[in-house]
């Protein structure tokens, strides 16, 4: 089984085998089997997007959790490649599970802050999964507060399974640390844009992800406990992770039914992790478009918005 | 059923509407085992008299211990809850929000209303933990927010008591977005400097310990009450290690510079009518 390809993919995988055999007997110039190749690639892509009309939600989530999906360092290094990596929350450690910095598209300045995964199995200890501690969300509310005192934007990259429930984030207030992004970004003078572009796990992703404007790519997720959490409590078992993963609505589709996503960014055919450089542009294109709609608005409006925004959450019955 | 309850003719049964604490004439000490008379413990605030253990009581009684009693008016009674995804596990959403209906005679698991404590005018809230364990849904977020608005207009602080497993996970993403709903509303108090008093009491975790309860101007707990982001089980499969003892209670908090103090329930009217006095340059409120 090849590991770039999850399971439901295997017939894809299967055909790309093939293809890349030809091509290695192609490099013989006595056999042409040019036409062959580019038959194979006709019916691998003909069967990648008939596969991919066709998702459930779980297999969404496994998208979004994809070993090869490109995290927020690779984006910035296709976005922004002047960006400047800031460290520190100035209390008590740096936080590798969540990075933020400076850098610019097409000459604007842009605060960029976002979850981080590793890719290699030492890296990914490193940046614990991508769950922040205290420190992580505390650096982020610092880099938040100095955007807005030199009126930069705020772009965030949502991306984790959630915050790390451990006894020393515990010991630092984790639940605090939370509480108080989402209480800074309900009022910072400045524009804020969130993108989720993997997974967005509870708590931990809200913490940087209340804004102007909430953009999903196509195949994230977003929800308020992870499948296997929901599976595990409602249905005592986590083996029933696909049930809750479509009974919770995460996929980036259904929320945009409900409304509330202000736009899903559409994937590259075969999602994310087969083609970086057109996801990237993708997400290039949406933020600038967002941020130069909301540079019409001045401050107060911005506030205004945003608070109208953040008030109308929720679905309910006014008796 | 006890005994005695038992040989009651069934009409003069009282019918209470919280349920949290168990029906009888007796009733046992959850942590000291103490067989304790129910008209002293509700003349002492369901704190054991024998080990000052605080029991759980439900939102009505919670309020109305701590507000003057008098003019007490509900805010967003009216509202419902929805089930916008047609939410099923083993069971449907609807049914279980039917159950906790019939359960706790509440309609969601908050209950908000404007009064006064000590003759000021004060909007209180509290959770009803007997209802879906206190999650916050769409409706607990909106009556937080109307709590908040009306304390806006009022120009009256905000104290709310929390007692909550976290956010509803039948309601998915909604009630996740209530946490930013109810720290956007506090948010909006501190503009105008109104303040918000959370009290947090057993237990208070999840969402709603990430979000409203621990943005208190002046964040105050119950003695021994479990607070915390993730729950004990969570970390304890997390970082496969036994927990401390007392790891996650009141005193760990105030411990780790969480909470500023731990109250006792009987001295909460008194420390916060103190406390609200102080904020707004009172003089000490006569108990």
């Amino acid at each position: 089984m090849d590991l770039k390809f999850l399971e439901f993919e295997q017939p894809i995988a299967e055909l790309e085998a093939k293809i890349d055999e030809l091509r290695f007997v192609g490099d013989d110039p006595e056999i042409n089997i040019g036409e062959e190749v580019a038959r194979l690639k006709e019916k691998s892509k003909a069967l990648t997007k008939s596969i991919f009309s066709k998702l459930s939600s779980w297999q969404i989530a496994q998208i979004a959790r994809h070993p090869m999906r490109p995290y927020t360092a690779d984006y910035l290094q296709l976005i922004a490649p002047d960006f400047q990596e800031l460290h520190g929350d100035r209390m008590y450690a740096d936080d590798p599970a969540i990075i933020g910095g400076l850098g610019r598209i097409d000459g604007r300045v842009i605060m960029f802050i976002g979850h981080q995964k590793g890719r290699d199995t030492k890296e990914r200890v490193r940046r614990n999964y991508g769950m922040p501690k205290p420190e992580g969300y505390r650096k982020a509310q610092r880099l938040m507060r100095l955007a807005e005192k030199f009126s930069l934007p705020i772009v965030t990259f949502i991306d984790t399974p959630g915050a790390y429930p451990g006894v020393g984030a515990e010991e630092r207030g984790q639940s605090e640390a939370i509480a108080f992004s989402l209480y800074l970004m309900a009022g910072l003078r400045t524009p804020i844009v969130n993108v989720v572009i993997g997974e967005g796990g509870s708590g931990g992703a809200l913490a940087i992800g209340v804004g102007d404007r909430l953009l999903m790519l196509q195949y994230s997720v977003y929800s308020v406990i992870s499948p296997e959490g929901c599976a595990s409590i409602l249905w005592k078992s986590a083996e029933k992770a696909e049930e809750a993963a479509d009974a919770m609505r995460i996929t980036a589709q259904s929320l945009n039914e409900f409304g509330l996503v202000d736009a899903v960014l559409p994937e590259p055919l075969g999602a994310a992790h087969r083609d970086p450089d057109a996801t990237a542009e993708i997400i290039r294109n949406a933020v600038i478009k967002h941020l130069s709609d909301l540079d019409r608005l001045d401050i107060e409006q911005l506030l205004e918005q945003r608070q109208r925004r953040i008030s109308l959450f929720g679905q309910f019955k006014d008796g | 059923m006890s005994w005695f309850e038992k040989l009651m003719p069934s009409r003069i049964k009282t019918e209470n509407r919280t349920r949290s604490v168990p029906q009888g004439v007796w009733i046992k000490c959850p942590h000291c085992d103490a067989q304790l008379y129910r008209t002293e413990l509700e003349r002492n605030l369901y704190v054991c008299p024998k080990c000052d253990h605080h029991m759980r009581i439900g939102a009505r009684q919670r309020l109305e211990y701590f507000l003057d009693e008098g003019d007490i008016e509900e805010i967003g009674a009216g509202l419902e809850p929805l089930d916008p995804l047609k939410f099923k596990d083993s069971k449907r959403y609807r049914d279980r929000l039917i159950q906790a209906q019939k359960k706790t005679g509440e309609k969601d698991a908050l209950v908000a209303a404007s009064g006064s404590l000590f003759g000021q005018p004060i909007v209180a809230c509290a959770f009803e933990f007997a209802f879906m364990g206190g999650s916050m849904g769409s409706v607990v977020g909106e009556r937080f927010q109307r709590a908040a608005k009306r304390c806006v207009e009022t120009r009256a602080p905000l104290i709310c008591f929390s007692a909550s497993g976290g956010a509803r996970m039948q309601e998915a993403l909604f009630s996740l977005l209530q946490m930013a709903k109810t720290a956007a509303a506090i948010a909006e108090l501190g503009k105008h400097r109104i303040p918000f008093i959370s009290v947090l009491t057993d237990p208070t975790t999840g969402g709603v310990s990430a979000s409203l309860a621990m943005l208190g101007d002046v964040n105050v707990a119950e003695p021994k009450a479990l607070i915390g982001f993730a729950g004990p089980r969570v970390i304890e499969q997390t970082v496969r290690q036994t927990l401390p003892e007392g790891f996650q209670r009141s005193e760990f908090l105030l411990d780790h510079g969480a909470i500023d103090m731990i109250v006792d329930r009987r001295a909460l009217r008194e420390q916060i009518g103190d406390l609200l006095a102080k904020l707004a340059q009172r003089p000490q409120p006569a108990a």
